[in-house]
């Protein structure tokens, strides 16, 4: 997800479009990413591991964004 | 000399990059992602463009490319390396230059003729100017939107490492109108503008003497030059 104080233009732009649908409930939309790792058989907890290894270095930008989740799914 | 300039999928700008650096005086050398051979290059330019189609992160993929791990060593190392645009993106995502960019403020792509402040002529690409100067390169991007937490920040201004400043008009949202770093040795400089863009008269930006007379970008490709030769 991107950082919580930082600008999130496509949530805006998001937001801005349910403002005009009439939703004014909803004050605030950010958008993040699902990134999916497929593994040919069921990930080990070494596997788990790795991925978030993989999530911090590489899938994400620790200035911009944070990981929120890295779990195990059928 | 001979300066070489990357090509990843989805460069565009490299063509542009080579001509400048030949017509500074030096010999452009074509330096590809997938070959870690730097060609035994006295300087490297990371170009503008959209590598690896933007994906996941704005030269976040070009940053694990294998070209890079021999240029990541080699900057470590002194040797200059200049990253125009998605050039400056590639080396933030390499860790050779702190922050992040983000998409612009406004939420538009911008191109303008831009004008910047030369915050700090201690470095191998910006020796040829001088402190405090005002130049006009074009600037054209869509996630140029400089940050970095206020920690990096206050070491950015302490140390000096903020090597060109948005003049008149910030374009994208940079905090504290940044346009461009240097690392504290001052032979890796990244920045958003393209001065590749401004190098011939005919084809750079308007100046007061006369239509797209702007040569300010030379420059950066002058300097280095001298730089290597005075080594």
């Amino acid at each position: 997800m991107p950082k919580a104080d930082l600008l999130d233009p496509a949530g805006k732009a998001v937001a801005n479009a349910l403002q005009r649908k009439g939703h004014s409930e909803v004050t605030n939309v950010r958008i993040g990413k699902r990134i999916e790792l497929h593994y040919a058989t069921t990930p080990t907890e070494a596997d788990l591991q790795a991925a978030k290894q993989i999530a911090a270095d590489f899938l994400s930008n620790g200035v911009i964004e944070d990981v929120v989740n890295v779990s195990v799914e059928n | 000399m001979k300066i070489g300039v990357v090509t990843f999928p989805g460069t565009l700008d490299d063509r542009d990059a080579q001509r400048a650096v030949r017509l500074a005086g030096a010999e452009a050398v074509s330096l590809w992602h997938a070959d870690t051979n730097l060609h035994e290059v006295d300087a490297v330019v990371l170009p503008g463009g959209f590598s690896f189609g933007d994906y996941l992160r704005c030269g976040a993929i070009a940053a694990q490319a294998p070209v890079m791990q021999s240029i990541i060593d080699a900057a470590n190392g002194g040797l200059p390396v200049l990253g125009i645009c998605n050039g400056f993106q590639v080396l933030v995502e390499s860790h050779l230059l702190p922050g992040g960019l983000i998409r612009n403020e406004h939420q538009h792509f911008i191109c303008r003729d831009q004008k910047l402040i030369v915050e700090n002529v201690d470095t191998a690409w910006t020796n040829g100017f001088k402190l405090g100067q005002e130049i006009t390169i074009p600037l054209k991007n869509g996630e140029g939107g400089y940050i970095a937490d206020a920690e990096t920040l206050n070491r950015l201004e302490g140390e000096g490492l903020i090597a060109f400043r948005y003049s008149e008009l910030n374009p994208n949202g940079s905090v504290n109108n940044i346009a461009g770093l240097k690392n504290k040795k001052g032979n890796v400089v990244g920045l958003m503008p393209h001065p590749e863009h401004a190098v011939e008269p005919g084809f750079g930006p308007d100046t007061p003497a006369a239509m797209r007379s702007g040569i300010d970008g030379l420059t950066f490709f002058t300097s280095v030059i001298s730089q290597l030769v005075n080594a």
